[in-house]
This record gives C-alpha cells, sequence and structure tokens, in this order.
C-alpha cells in the first residue's frame, strides 16, 4: 500500500477528484444559468433601444399612447484591412413601418477592463441619437462616471460628419465631448468607441435604408 | 483538541471579539470597496457568508483526508467554486446589482478571511462547529459592512438604501461616497471599537 502513497496521484488524488467534481458542478451551473445571464444582457439592450433612438422624453411618451417600436435585431460583419469585425445591429421601426432609428452594440478595451455600449444613431446614421454604458468596470468615482446621463448626452444629437473629439474642458466647438476630470482615458475609450462604431457601420445603415426604402414612406 | 474552542464560543467570538474586519483587520479590500451604499453591502456581505458557511462545512467534512502541503490547493479549489456558483447566480437574478459589484464578486476568492476561517478552523474541527463559527463570522463581516455603509451613505448622498431620507438641504458630502471616505470611517470606527474594547478590559488591549 505504501508504494501507492508514495507516488504522485496518491499524494494529489484529492485535489483531482476536487476538481473534476466541483468542474462538473460549476459547468452544470453555467449551463442552466447562462441562457438566463445572456437574456438579462438582451433584455436591458431592448430595453434601452427605444431611449436611445428617440430620446427619454419621446419613448416615454409613445409608452404612455401604448405603441412600441418593433425591433429587429442582425449581425454585421465589417471588413476592415483584412480583419472581420462583427456589431449586433438593432433596428427600430415605428408602427408604419418607418425606421426610428439604429442601435449598434460595441465595446473595446477602456481603463480599466473591456467597455461595452450601446450607440443609437438615426435612420440614417446621420447623427447620434444617445450613448448607454451595458458595462463598465471603470475606476469608481472618476472613470465610472461615463454612465452618467449627464456626460453621455453631450453626445446626442451630434451630426456624425466629423468625428467626436476629447477635450479636457470647454464644450461647444464642433463635435467636442468634455473630458471627465480625472478620467480623460476613460472619456477617450467612449469616444474612441463610438467613432469607430460610427466610420464602421454608416456606410452599412445607408446602404440598408436606400435599398429597403423603409426610410422615405 | 480538548483546548478548542466549541460550537457557542466560535459563533459569539465571530461577532464582536474577533470580529473579522475590527478585530482581525481581514478582507479589507472589499470592506473598503463595497460600503459605498447599504444595497451593495448586504449583497456582498451575504456572498461572503454563503461562500463561507459552503466553504466551511465542505472542508470539515473532508478534514481527516487532508494532507498538509496540499491543504491550501484544496482549500482554494473549493472556496474558487463556491464563488464561481455566488457570481452566475448574482448575474442571473439580481442583474443589476452584480453590474454595481463588478469585479467584487469573483475578489471573494482572495478573500483571507475565508481561507483564514477554514485553516484556524474548518480543518480542525467538525462539522457543527464549523458552520457555527462560519454564522458568526459572517454576521461579524455583515455587521461590520453595515455600520460603515450607513455612515457613507447618509453623508456621501443623504439617502439610506436608495432612499432619501436627510432634507434636500443637506450638502452631500461626496467625499464620502469615494475611496477617501472609506478610509476615514474606516479608521474612526475602527479606533471607536479598540476604544471600546480597551475600556472593557480595564485600560488594556
Amino acid at each position: 500500500m505504501n508504494f501507492i502513497k508514495d507516488t504522485n496521484i496518491g499524494q494529489a488524488w484529492l485535489v483531482i477528484l476536487i476538481s473534476v467534481v466541483f468542474g462538473m458542478s460549476l459547468s452544470g451551473i453555467q449551463a442552466l444559468l447562462g441562457p438566463k445571464i445572456e437574456e438579462n444582457k438582451l433584455k436591458e439592450t431592448l430595453e434601452k433601444v427605444p431611449v436611445l433612438v428617440l430620446g427619454q422624453k419621446a419613448s416615454d411618451a409613445l409608452a404612455a399612447k401604448g405603441e412600441s417600436l418593433k425591433i429587429t435585431s442582425s449581425t454585421v460583419s465589417i471588413d476592415k484591412n483584412g480583419i472581420k469585425k462583427f456589431y449586433s445591429l438593432y433596428r427600430a421601426e415605428f408602427k408604419n413601418g418607418t425606421t426610428a432609428g439604429w442601435v449598434a452594440k460595441t465595446g473595446g478595451q477602456g481603463y480599466a477592463d473591456k467597455i461595452e455600449l450601446l450607440l443609437g444613431m438615426d435612420a440614417y446614421a446621420k447623427s447620434v441619437t444617445g450613448v448607454f454604458v451595458l458595462e463598465q468596470k471603470e475606476t469608481p468615482g472618476l472613470g465610472n462616471k461615463i454612465v452618467e446621463d449627464d456626460w453621455r448626452a453631450q453626445f446626442n444629437n451630434k451630426a456624425t460628419e466629423t468625428p467626436f473629439n476629447v477635450v479636457k474642458q470647454g464644450k461647444g466647438g464642433v463635435n467636442m465631448i468634455e473630458a471627465i476630470s480625472g478620467a480623460t482615458i476613460s472619456s477617450r475609450s467612449v469616444t474612441k468607441l463610438v467613432n469607430q462604431a460610427i466610420s464602421d457601420l454608416k456606410p452599412r445603415v445607408t446602404q440598408m435604408q436606400t435599398s429597403d426604402g423603409k426610410g422615405d414612406k | 483538541m480538548a483546548d478548542q474552542p466549541t460550537a457557542s464560543e466560535r459563533f459569539i467570538q465571530g461577532i464582536l471579539p474577533e470580529n473579522p474586519v475590527y478585530r482581525q483587520l481581514l478582507g479589507l479590500c472589499s470592506t473598503l470597496a463595497v460600503t459605498n451604499g447599504m444595497k451593495s453591502a448586504i449583497t456582498m456581505a451575504c456572498s461572503v457568508a454563503f461562500v463561507l458557511i459552503c466553504a466551511n462545512v465542505a472542508i470539515s467534512m473532508i478534514r481527516d483526508l487532508l494532507k498538509p502541503h496540499l491543504r491550501i490547493v484544496v482549500f482554494t479549489l473549493i472556496i474558487a467554486a463556491f464563488v464561481t456558483i455566488a457570481d452566475r447566480v448574482l448575474a442571473a437574478y439580481f442583474y443589476q446589482m452584480s453590474k454595481t459589484l463588478g469585479p467584487y464578486i469573483p475578489l471573494i476568492i482572495v478573500n483571507c478571511i475565508i481561507i483564514c476561517r477554514c485553516e484556524v478552523c474548518a480543518s480542525k474541527q467538525s462539522v457543527f462547529i464549523a458552520a457555527s463559527d462560519a454564522l458568526g463570522q459572517s454576521l461579524g463581516f455583515g455587521l461590520a459592512l453595515s455600520s460603515i455603509a450607513v455612515i457613507r451613505e447618509i453623508l456621501g448622498t443623504g439617502s439610506l438604501f436608495g432612499i432619501h431620507i436627510l432634507p434636500a438641504s443637506w450638502p452631500d458630502w461626496v467625499i464620502m461616497v469615494l475611496p477617501p471616505g472609506a478610509f476615514i470611517t474606516l479608521g474612526l470606527l475602527l479606533g471607536f471599537v479598540n476604544w471600546l474594547a480597551m475600556r472593557k478590559s480595564g485600560g488594556k488591549i
């Protein structure tokens, strides 16, 4: 018996057994709860679409009338310098079939960790209608101010002709976004993600819009 | 084993005499980070309680099989498994809360309160004693978190559990919600608790 005890297996059998047992139970938990978590994220996205496309006031008014936007989701792939990039794109339509606007999900590196954004655009992606932060782990008290309404509202109703630019202070210039003091990098990351998504998606959105003729009804 | 504390002693010790935050100064990272509001403090305390109780009971059950040089690996494996469960459950059923707490739930894995209890109590004593020890320590941790969170949330935002309780004229002390507020509050409360303990023991620490 003793020679078994001295082997590696004899020493580590408990560790191996526990790893296998817990590994299996964790994958079980993931299989059980994973869909629910994805559903939560999707639900939040879909809830935000009307606000992002129409603005808080108009979407409240629409909800008060008992109407809702028809939301269809699609995945678009963008070929950029040979690298394929995927976006989840949501099209919001009024009852009569005209496109109210588009919401794109994008993400990238922030200051601390990955930032996930929802970007709302009008029917032809000519202006930004809203920005929402879906996930972030920026510094509490500084970088996480990117989730606040006041800061995000700077993007609203700005034309997408020129890229957004982050300035330390004083807004007002064309597409100037005032940085959060103490969190310039977080501010820049969000702005960069917005610019990238616009330049990637604008041609595609315009093309989809024109070919369907939905915007001209 | 005659000199080991009994179940009720373990339970009582965890709450104040050996409070994980105020007396052992363990788990301070998460203590400082999540106490800017009562809701997040309570969620954190519950998650830690879940992990601590499960880990203590599990380790106590297998304590005779542990090999001294592999025990920390086993502790970490068991703790990590329960933390992952807590994290997934929060993300599935308390989505907004898990967004607020961000990385601090996964970070329970490295919370030294839990590995300390596994080492001190669960790996040496029976399941029942380990469970009551975990319960006492979790209560102590919960009390410590809420005591800090109450002060920080009221002074910092004028509200409790997100509901306004101070008059609107209260100038929110934003610093209390920011990291410096955590250090200030913890420091003052630590001093206060130690002063109390010193007075009780008649001038000796």
